[in-house]
This record gives C-alpha cells, structure tokens and sequence, in this order.
C-alpha cells in the first residue's frame, strides 16, 4: 500500500514538471499564450492535490490550511479582477513580492520553532532562503511603489556612497549567515532577515523607472530561486525542480528584456537612474530647454490627418495615462472608412513594461496585426504622410541614433522623425522617464498638441466627423 | 545517492530545463511571460503547506504557516488570472502563427 502510494505521488509530481515546463515554453509564443498558462495552473493545481494525498493534513492543520487559502486565494481574485490594465507592472511587482514573502515567512517559521535543525544543510537552506526572500519581497515592494508614483528616486541615491552602503549590508548578511549554525533562531538571524531587507530596498531605489521592468524581472527570477531555497528547507523536490525553472527562465527573460532595450543587465543594477544624473547635466528637461517649438490645435491636426494616405500611432505612457486607448480606436476605424492606412507602432519598453501598449491596444480591440514591433514599422516610417505620438517621448529621440553624448545613445527607437509630418501629443513639454530633452520636439516637421491624450483624441474625432470624415459609416 | 545529492541534482537539471525553455520571446508577450512565470513562482505553497502538517500543535509555526500560505496563494491565483486577463485581449483575426 505503501509502496503504491508512494508511485502514485511520484507520478503526480512528475506530471505537474512536465507540465509546468510545457507551460512555461508556450507562454513565449502568441498563439499558444493562453493555453499554456491555463497549463501552468493546472500542474501547480496537481502538485498541491498531490502534496495533500501525500501528507495527508490533519483536522488542526486542515484549518489553518483552509484560513491562509481563503484569505490568499480570495484576496489573489479580487486584485486581478480589479487592477486597471493600465497598472499591470505594479501588480506583477506585488504579486512578486508576495511570493518572495512566503519563502521568507516558511524559512523563518522552519528556524524559530522547528527545533533541532542544526545539520549544515537546513542552516544554509535557512539562510539562502530567507536572503533571497526579504531581498524578493523588500525589492519588488520598492519597484511597485516607484511604479505607482508612491516614491522617487532620492537624490541621494545616485552618490557613489550607496554602493558602499549595499556592500555593508550584504557583509552584513554575510557574516549573519556564516553565524547563523552557532545561534539558529537567535540574533544572526533577525540581522540576515534585516540585512536582507535594507539590501533589496538599497538596490533597486536608485534605479529609474524606465528601468523597473528588467528589475521586476529579474525579482521575479530571484523568486524562483527563493522557492527552491524553500524546496530544500521542506525537503521538496518538486519545490526544488519548479523553483530552479523560474528562476532560470526568468534570468533568460530578463536578458532579453535587457537586449530589447539596449542595457547590460549590470549597468541596469549598478549604473543608477538614468535621468538622474542626466539632469543634473542637461538642466533637468526644463521647458526652457526648448527654443524651437511649434505647436498646433486639434482642428490644424485634424486636416493633416484628412489628408493622408498613411498614419501611423506612437503610443506611450500617455496614452495609458489618459486611459485614451478606445479614443484612439475609433479614430483609427474613423481614418480607416476614409481609406487611410492605419497602423500603430510598438516600441519594445514603450510604457512602462515590455508589451504594456499590446496590452492596452489589445483592451480596445486593435486587430493584433496593426501593431507593428519596431523592425517592421522603422523602414516604413519614410513614406508615412502623418505620425501622431501620443504620449511618448524617449523612445522616439532621435538622439539616440545621432548624438553620442546623449543617455540614450544607441537604445534602438522608432525614426519617427522620418515621417513627413510628425504631432506629438503630450500633457507639457516634460522631460521623459530619461529626463532630457527631445531633439524630435524641434524639428521642422514636428508641431506639437498639447493636451490630455483622450481629449485631443475626441478632439480629433469630433473635428474630423465636422469635416464629413467617415459619413458613409456611422460609428457610435 | 543521498537525499542531498539528489536535491542538487535535481536543483541543476531543474535549472538547465529552465534555461532551455525560453529563446526568443516576442515583447508582445515580455509581460505576460513575466506574469505568468511569477505565479508559477509562487509554488512555495508546496513549502507553506508542509511547514503546517509539520507544525503539529505548534500554534506560532501554524499561524506562520498559514501567512505564508496565503502569501504564496494570492501571487499563485492572482498571478495566474491577472495573466489570463492579459492573455485574452490578443484576439487575432484569421490568425496563422
């Protein structure tokens, strides 16, 4: 009987790896996303159902298991029901850290009260895991707040002193975690605990926004790691096996997160916010930077539009803003039964995640084949009449291909400046995530709309609907 | 082999499977993988759930172990819907990949 349970659970943890895998391989292509995810959950289903058949709970322990699942899974639906799309990144960054939290929590609880772990395996188990989960959980609290605006970057961040401060901190859990076999559940182990904490909090406050998402990432790695940590505290091969794959995976993730963006995962970490300390040498983005500017009303806008044969969209940060997104859709279906070819242009980390603007264009019900990524859309850009940038400012400064001093210099952008006619839509004439200014904003071609995305977008509509744009269909 | 011996087995194939997994991903799907690899992250739940049978009548290790749990659960359930959410608004149209 015993053997035959044994074989039964094996089987069952053996089916949710394989399964998982095969989850995580079809979350990287399009076609087999969703069902790859669905997968996903329900090998980890499986790997829970198994683990009950195998440790068959008490009465007691069925409570408490009951109690933490109802408050988590409940809490866990009401946020992912809830959160605007627009605050996708944030949401991936909490949920992140929640899962650094549990490996901590389970480490801890395993060192303070399960008495007589003092063989070195536990103790390092202990140690790596608790490190990794308060850095997991500190650090991608951190990322979520910047996301939400909750925090800047300090000034003070960006000296050279933070370095000298993060080392402190991880000699500090260094030595902690060397002591930690004389005292286990003593001192040495609030001060990783505490170390680890500063440490998550130290290193990822001096990184910028436009960064975040590769730091989100590759927290995300890092609680993989955490829960194999965990694995080996429990004594759970599936733990172990599971961990190690999204940890590993999610290191390969943020290396192509790095490339898309043109940023070596180590300048990413160590090289502090971009914007910071370009301000400080390009005056901040002020508006009194810019001597150039032409700007223009929604009616000029709206002529050149009529015009056109071909436009494209520029969607940015602004646009999620403004939540202008279905605004931009009925203009697009607007030109489109005027016969002009629409389509939008997609930077990789336009927004502030990878894939943010598919997202949120594919929330309005832009078909998936008008959003072009940048090497398909740049060679177009030359025989494109109009571009209108909705809210986005870094990832079409053309200094990053001509001009060496500048910060961007070399991430790849979309050559709007190409175009014949360029309008940028923007609340002010601020600086980007990169905080310095934008040479597209002077040139001749480009006049600027200033305004809220959404309502230079209904704007345009109700100007282009004045000029007998589209009368042949009506659209609500 | 001893138990130690396989966990590091286990530990290296585990992450050598991971690092095959994924080649090139298109910045369409960045945040869903991203989200999607951060619930299966949260199969600490295994660790919380054993941490609690193991607890016995321990009340501050089941207390414990029943935060993590609903730690790990709210990453794990969260996680795996907020990727759906995001997953569903890809509708393509006569779509070939």
């Amino acid at each position: 009987m015993t053997f035959s349970m044994e074989a039964f659970t094996a089987a069952i943890d053996l089916a949710a790896v394989l399964l998982l895998a095969l989850g995580i391989k079809g979350l990287s292509k399009v076609s087999s996303a969703r069902g790859a995810n669905a997968l996903a959950a329900l090998a980890m289903g499986l790997a829970v159902v198994g683990l009950l058949i195998e440790i068959r709970p008490d009465p007691i322990a069925w409570l408490w298991i009951a109690a933490g699942s109802a408050a988590g899974g409940l809490a866990g639906l009401v946020t992912a029901r809830r959160v605007p799309m627009t605050a996708m990144p944030e949401t991936v960054a909490l949920f992140n850290g929640c899962g650094g939290m549990a490996s901590l929590l389970v480490a801890m609880g395993v060192a303070l009260f399960d008495g007589g772990k003092s063989d070195i395996v536990a103790l390092v188990s202990i140690a790596v895991s608790v490190f990794v989960g308060a850095i997991t959980f500190s650090g991608s609290i951190v990322a979520m707040a910047k996301l939400q605006g909750w925090l800047d970057t300090p000034g003070w961040t960006q000296s050279r002193l933070r370095h000298g401060v993060n080392i402190s901190l991880a000699v500090l859990c260094l030595v902690s975690a060397v002591l930690l076999p004389g005292d286990p559940g003593g001192l040495p182990l609030w001060l990783l605990m505490g170390g680890s904490t500063l440490l998550g909090i130290g290193v990822t406050l001096p990184i910028g926004g436009a960064d975040m998402p590769v730091v989100i990432s590759l927290l995300n790695s890092y609680s993989g790691v955490a829960a194999a940590a965990a694995g080996f505290v429990v004594g759970s091969q599936l733990l172990i096996v599971a961990g190690a794959m999204v940890g590993a995976a999610g290191l390969i993730l943020t290396q192509v997160m790095c490339t898309a963006m043109n940023r070596s995962l180590v300048s990413v970490l160590f090289g502090g916010a971009l914007g910071a300390s370009a301000g400080a040498v390009g005056g901040g983005g002020s508006e009194a930077g810019y001597t150039r500017i032409t700007s223009c009303s929604a009616e000029e806008c709206a002529m050149a539009l009529e015009q056109a044969e071909r436009v494209v969209f520029v969607p940015g940060y602004g646009l999620a803003v403004a939540q202008a997104q279905h605004s931009l859709r009925e203009l697009a279906k607007l030109l489109e039964s005027h016969g002009v070819d629409v389509s939008y242009a997609i930077h990789p980390v336009a927004g502030r995640m990878p894939g943010h603007m598919n997202v949120l264009l594919a929330e309005a019900d832009v078909p998936y084949e008008q959003m072009l990524e940048m090497d398909l859309v740049n060679p177009e850009f030359p025989r494109t009449d109009v571009v209108i940038v909705l809210g986005a400012n870094d990832v079409v400064n053309p200094q990053a291909k001509n001009d060496p001093t500048s910060p961007l210099y070399g991430m790849p952008v979309l050559e709007v400046d190409q175009a014949r006619q360029v309008f940028v839509v923007k609340r002010s004439l601020g600086a980007g995530y990169a905080g310095i200014n934008n040479a597209l904003f002077e040139m001749p071609q480009t006049a600027m709309v200033f305004g809220d995305a959404k309502a230079v977008l209904n704007g345009l509509l109700s100007e282009l609907r004045s000029m007998g744009v589209g009368k042949t269909k009506v659209t609500a | 082999m001893s138990p130690l011996t396989q966990s590091l087995w286990v530990l290296l194939l585990g992450s050598l499977l991971g690092l095959e997994l994924i080649g090139k991903v298109p910045p369409t799907l960045h945040t869903p993988l991203m989200s999607g690899a951060n619930a299966i992250s949260g199969i600490t739940v295994l660790a919380s759930l054993t941490l609690i049978q193991q607890a016995g009548d321990n009340t501050a290790l089941l207390v414990i172990g029943a935060l993590s749990l609903g730690f790990a659960l709210y990453n794990v359930i969260g996680g795996f819907l907020v990727t759906d959410r995001m997953l569903a608004m890809f509708r393509r149209k006569g779509d070939s990949r």
